[in-house]
């Protein structure tokens, strides 16, 4: 396990600001500074700064990107303008998901894709594949050269021109950083080199992902946190991360999904657009859109006090185990335990009972409505 | 970090601290497990009455990320649990030798007691 785990451009600045370090998807990443329920609050609150960096980036160039990229993914590259962004699925044959990730296109024919850090192999390796056909099209892995950050809540908006200042220079045109509306990525400067600054995130509150050279992202850091201080901005580990994606029923590459799980099943096929033409899995993602799949991933509260629910516990429907939780925590913001599970379609209702069995025991929950939790503040 | 160590306590190598008066031990995790826990959001405490052997896993704390058991240090009878740590968990993370204690066993074996870790031994295997 400890065999040579990757560190971000940021190592040096998490181990100085004392926090703790763990393994995850090959990389040895902070889990926490100071506790993840403050990290958490922080982000809900004001504002919180992730280190990213682990996370893979893929560049598609060339008159046939676009073209290309509609073939791979599943969501409608063709109603991406230039300098915007779009969540998106990458399917097998079968329709299970290879890897979820963002698509921005900084330029006409130019594209950026952001994956999951677990993935980035399995990912380049089946996009090299799929290119072998697919003529005009370069594709560049530059996931080792770019590293990320992730600025978080919903403060942050009043001092993103602090640390990313002046006029975009392609992308989205705007006068400030500000200014970008929600999934808009725009082409800035920092200390005159180049940043890809986009109005996304993973924690279902207002922020911006800010990606650039490896080299810089300690300068980038140091100066967004200066910037930050006076609206509360603290680091953030991926335990909030984590917290905060679950509240905000986000999935998890290796929890809600896998190879073997459609965007169907899991509950995002809003972005699959079975009208934009063929793509890999269409066949199976239609026929499943159509009959309804046969599992689904829902969202749960558990309706007693009792233990969190964990990733694999058993979920129980009228005493049979019908599925298993795929995660699970404890809501900082709603102080109960909350998760996502795959239970038989027929039963995947907001208001059906059904129990979690924790260490043998069954404790009562209920399927609820996605999200947990829904920023007031959101744009 | 600085870790609490109190003087007048005896220590288990799992990070579980021990509080003899008579032939009764109290029994709570440390300082320094609290603060590598953080956030404990549940407790579980063993049924009063449960004969427990020095060793055994008999409690569960969890926070927001994981699941950890808690080994008494001592064997013997469990004679009370503390319910308030039940209703309230944070009290393990703020008072984790007070208020935050997890349960009581009246000694079997009360020489045990002398095999478990001084405070000094403790301080210096969590390196305080």
């Amino acid at each position: 396990m400890n065999q040579t785990l990757k560190r971000t451009p940021l190592f040096a600045v998490h181990q100085r600001a004392g926090a703790r370090l763990v393994p995850f998807g090959g990389w040895e990443m902070p889990v926490q500074y100071s506790s993840i329920v403050d990290e958490h609050l922080a982000v809900r609150r004001a504002a919180g700064l992730f280190d990213i960096s682990h996370m893979g980036e893929a560049r598609v160039s060339g008159a046939g990107a676009t073209e290309y990229l509609n073939r791979l993914l599943t969501n409608d590259i063709r109603k991406l303008p230039v300098g915007g962004g779009q969540y998106t699925l990458m399917c097998n044959e079968r329709g299970g998901v290879i890897d979820d990730l963002y698509v921005y296109r900084p330029g006409e024919q130019e594209y950026l894709l952001v994956i999951n850090a677990s993935r980035i192999d399995d990912d380049y390796a089946w996009m090299q594949k799929q290119a072998a056909t697919a003529n005009g099209t370069k594709l560049e892995n530059a996931s080792d050269e770019l590293g990320a950050v992730a600025l978080q809540g919903p403060r942050t908006a009043d001092f993103i021109n602090a640390c990313i200042s002046g006029a975009s220079q392609g992308g989205t045109a705007v006068a400030s950083a500000s200014e970008l509306k929600k999934n808009q990525v725009g082409e800035f400067e920092f200390r005159g080199r180049p940043v890809y600054l986009a109005r996304t995130g993973y924690t279902g509150e207002d922020g911006f992902e800010i990606i650039a050279a490896s080299e810089l992202m300690e300068g980038l850091w140091m100066h967004i946190m200066a910037q930050g201080h006076a609206h509360c901005l603290q680091p953030a580990g991926l335990g909030a991360r984590d917290t905060l994606r679950t509240e905000a029923c986000y999935p998890l590459y290796g929890h809600e999904l896998d190879e073997n799980t459609t965007p169907i099943e899991a509950g995002v096929g809003f972005f699959v657009a079975l009208d934009k033409g063929d793509f890999t899995g269409r066949a199976v993602l239609a026929e499943q859109k159509a009959k309804g799949p046969a599992r689904r991933c829902v969202a749960f509260k558990m309706t007693d006090r009792s233990a969190p629910p964990r990733p694999h516990y058993a979920v129980w429907i009228n005493n049979e185990t019908v599925g298993e939780v795929t995660s699970g925590t404890q809501s900082p913001s709603l102080n109960a335990g909350i998760g996502m599970a795959y239970v038989p379609g027929d039963l995947a209702k907001p208001g059906t009972k059904i129990e979690i069995e924790i260490r043998g025991k069954r404790a009562p929950a209920e399927i609820v409505t996605k999200p947990f939790y829904r920023s007031p503040n959101k744009t | 970090m600085s870790s609490n160590i109190p003087g007048d306590l005896r220590y288990a190598k799992s990070h579980e601290w021990v509080r003899v008066s008579g032939d009764t031990a109290t029994i709570g995790i440390t300082d320094h497990a609290q603060h590598e826990l953080t956030d404990i959001v549940f407790v579980e405490l063993p049924a009063v009455g449960r004969k427990v052997k020095a060793g055994e896993a008999c409690a569960v704390v969890e926070s927001v990320k994981t699941a950890s058991d808690i080994y008494s240090p001592v064997s013997g009878e469990v004679t009370a649990v503390n319910k308030v740590v039940v209703d309230n968990p944070a009290l393990v993370n703020g008072e984790p030798y007070g208020n935050g204690w997890f349960f009581q066993i009246r000694l079997s074996q009360p020489a045990e007691v002398n095999s478990l870790l001084s405070p000094g031994d403790y301080g210096k295997q969590i390196g305080a």
